[in-house]
């Protein structure tokens, strides 16, 4: 069973007057199958968490491990750690103009598979894929995530989820920006993936009104860079009625 | 001007739209058209028509001190029905289809020894492309190319420039009623040659008119393709793709004069840019006259950045002295492959070489279907590969 260690991670970034530190000694573990959520205020260092995992050069570990398997994660490129299992819902994924997304997600599945899909079940695999996530079929023609709307944009991260069968996904504020219709679609499209019991997840989000659509195993609250405090899913009720106060008072938040 | 180095994605170059009583093309060019390189100053390079071209590096075309000491091998494979001759500058059909707009196009018209024409005839529908191959063997050479197509001929023709030559050349194009007429240029010359080359078409009365100009190789290359329309119910496709590796520096010029009723135009020009001191410049005129009612007319051009240390001028500029028309419409952008569009195709596990070939490949694709030359086609795709496999 995929394991994803986090051990005592520091990441800073690089800023006009020299270097800042964002994560501050993070501990976890994530299994395939389990689902974790993280939660905390903006500006507390989630998404560099989820940045910092998948690769992006923005950020500098200073210390720490991340390992999948036992695997050094960082040791590993940028893709390297998507072929290993790992994948990255973005917040905001990116324009890539001349790439159509049906091109983009054979050549990705093609990456992660480590060979190209049969044409024929490739076809019928990501048409109900589409269905289930209430995509237009059009929408394979389109350039990757060029003029989509913030609510297509997350349904193309969670149709790629679905499609690339990740062993650990991360899932950065993918509620962000849905309406309530969307939120549903997109939630079941990630249950649908974690029903098969071959993903471990994390869930970074701000709100807890996803939760009640992908329930969790664990939750953490993460504040001023590192997790503050762990427990089950009724740690979220505690959140929904009191909000971050209690973890962001004496200015720890960013 | 518009300078386009390091703009994010979507960033649009500015351009203008004149609505001017005199055309500013006209007399922004340091002197007007003529057959006659006296008749033109050697310019400085402040010029409108020079300040992107670095005259240093034009091996003297432009000042005259170049001299026709070199050796191009030119072969024409030309299908049953069509006629090659050898003329001289007196002959009618020389200089009708446009006259030189800079010294180096009248350089080259007052230059070269015997003109090349070939002719189709009228009706005559050609079933496999005129093939001419111009390889540099190196030095100075100055040329002139007629291509005479007859009234409701078809044809497709493809030049092609390989090897190592410094050329100055025009060459017209004069496309009767009705017929229909695909010309692909492709330079694909070695990294030290230097080709200055305006492309002349008249339209005639309801002929079509593709022009498909793709530069790969050189030091300096700059192209001129001008389009201008005998008759109404013209219609010019002018379609462009570079590829502006280190060091080199690719200009293309286009412009399309509506000065008939009824005609149509569409530019299209792509490039990708790579390398220090890439540079691609971009200048896309269009006129409308105030008795061309019911022009359609499009211009576009696209650059995609790869890396940095490259440059890009993109100049879209309509004139337009009626406003009877169909439409009329301009689009520059320069885009860069950046490490945010990498990061994203790398985290879904595509590696970072595949994943710049599948932005360049997605970028030219749409274009390179449309030459509808399958052995040009294949040949650019192949081209654009390698280019890539040498980047970064």
């Amino acid at each position: 069973m995929a394991t994803l260690e986090i051990r005592d991670l520091h990441v800073s970034v690089e800023v006009d007057n020299g270097t800042k530190e964002i994560l501050k000694g993070v501990d976890l573990t994530v299994k395939q199958g389990e689902t974790h959520a993280i939660m905390g205020p903006n500006g507390s260092g989630k998404s560099t968490l989820a940045y910092s995992i998948a690769g992006h050069p923005k950020y500098t570990i200073t210390s720490g491990t991340v390992t999948l398997d036992g695997e050094d994660v960082l040791e590993m490129s940028v893709d390297e750690r998507a072929r290993a299992g790992m994948f990255l819902a973005m917040q905001y994924p990116v324009e890539v103009p001349g790439v159509s997304v049906s091109n983009f997600l054979r050549t990705s599945a093609t990456a992660i598979r480590g060979e190209a899909p049969k044409l024929r079940t490739w076809v019928k695999e990501v048409k109900g894929a589409m269905e289930q996530l209430q995509m237009d079929p059009a929408f394979a023609e389109r350039n990757v995530n060029e003029g989509f709307s913030g609510g297509e944009k997350k349904r193309h991260e969670i149709l790629q989820m679905e499609l690339l069968k990740p062993k650990i996904a991360i899932l950065d504020e993918t509620d962000s920006g849905l309406d309530v219709d969307a939120l549903r679609q997109v939630s079941d499209g990630v249950n649908r993936v974690r029903e098969t019991g071959e993903v471990g997840t994390l869930l970074i989000t701000h709100y807890t009104r996803i939760l009640r659509y992908i329930k969790p195993d664990f939750v953490h609250v993460f504040s001023a860079g590192r997790i503050v405090e762990s427990g089950g899913p009724e740690l979220a009720d505690t959140l929904e009625a009191e909000g971050y106060e209690k973890y962001t008072k004496g200015g720890v938040s960013a | 001007m518009a300078e386009a180095q390091n703009l994010p994605v979507g960033s649009t170059t500015a351009g203008s739209v004149a609505v001017a009583a005199e055309s500013t093309v006209a007399t922004r060019m340091s002197a007007p058209p003529s057959f006659d390189v006296a008749d033109f100053p050697v310019p400085h390079g402040r010029e409108e028509e020079w300040r992107f071209t670095p005259l240093d590096r034009l091996k003297g075309l432009h000042d005259g001190t170049a001299k026709a000491d070199g050796a191009l091998k030119a072969e024409i494979d030309a299908p049953d029905g069509v006629t090659v001759e050898s003329v001289g500058r007196d002959d009618a059909r020389i200089g009708k289809a446009g006259t030189p707009v800079d010294r180096v196009a009248a350089q080259a018209f007052s230059s070269f020894e015997k003109a090349t024409v070939v002719s189709v005839p009228k009706e005559q529908v050609l079933d496999q492309p005129v093939r001419v191959t111009l390889h540099g063997e190196g030095g100075t050479t100055f040329g002139h190319t007629v291509f005479d197509i007859g009234a409701f001929a078809e044809a497709v023709i493809v030049i092609d420039h390989t090897g190592d030559a410094v050329r100055a050349a025009n060459v017209d194009f004069i496309v009767g009623d009705g017929a229909k007429v695909t010309v692909v240029s492709v330079q694909d010359w070695d990294d030290t040659a230097v080709h200055v080359s305006q492309h002349n078409a008249l339209i005639g009365r309801d002929a079509t008119f593709k022009s498909v100009v793709v530069t790969f190789g050189g030091d300096l290359v700059r192209i001129h393709p001008r389009v201008n329309y005998a008759g109404p119910g013209g219609e010019a496709e002018l379609i462009g793709l570079y590829f502006t590796d280190a060091g080199q520096h690719q200009e293309h010029r286009l412009l399309v004069d509506h000065a008939v009723p009824h005609c149509k135009s569409n530019v299209v020009y792509k490039g990708a840019l790579q390398g220090e001191g890439a540079h691609a410049v971009w200048i896309g005129d269009v006129l409308i006259e105030a008795a061309a009612e019911g022009t359609d007319t499009y211009e576009m051009n696209r650059n995609l950045v790869l890396t940095d240390g490259a440059r890009v001028d993109s100049v879209p500029n309509l004139e337009i002295e009626t406003g009877e028309i169909v439409g009329a419409g301009h689009a520059s952008a320069t885009g860069r492959f950046d490490d945010e569009q990498l990061f994203y195709l790398q985290s879904r596990g595509i590696p970072a070489d595949d994943a710049r070939r599948l932005v360049v490949r997605g970028f030219f694709a749409e274009l390179v279907q449309q030459i509808g030359v399958p052995d040009i086609e294949e040949r650019l795709l192949a081209k654009i590969e390698a280019e890539l496999a040498e980047s970064v």
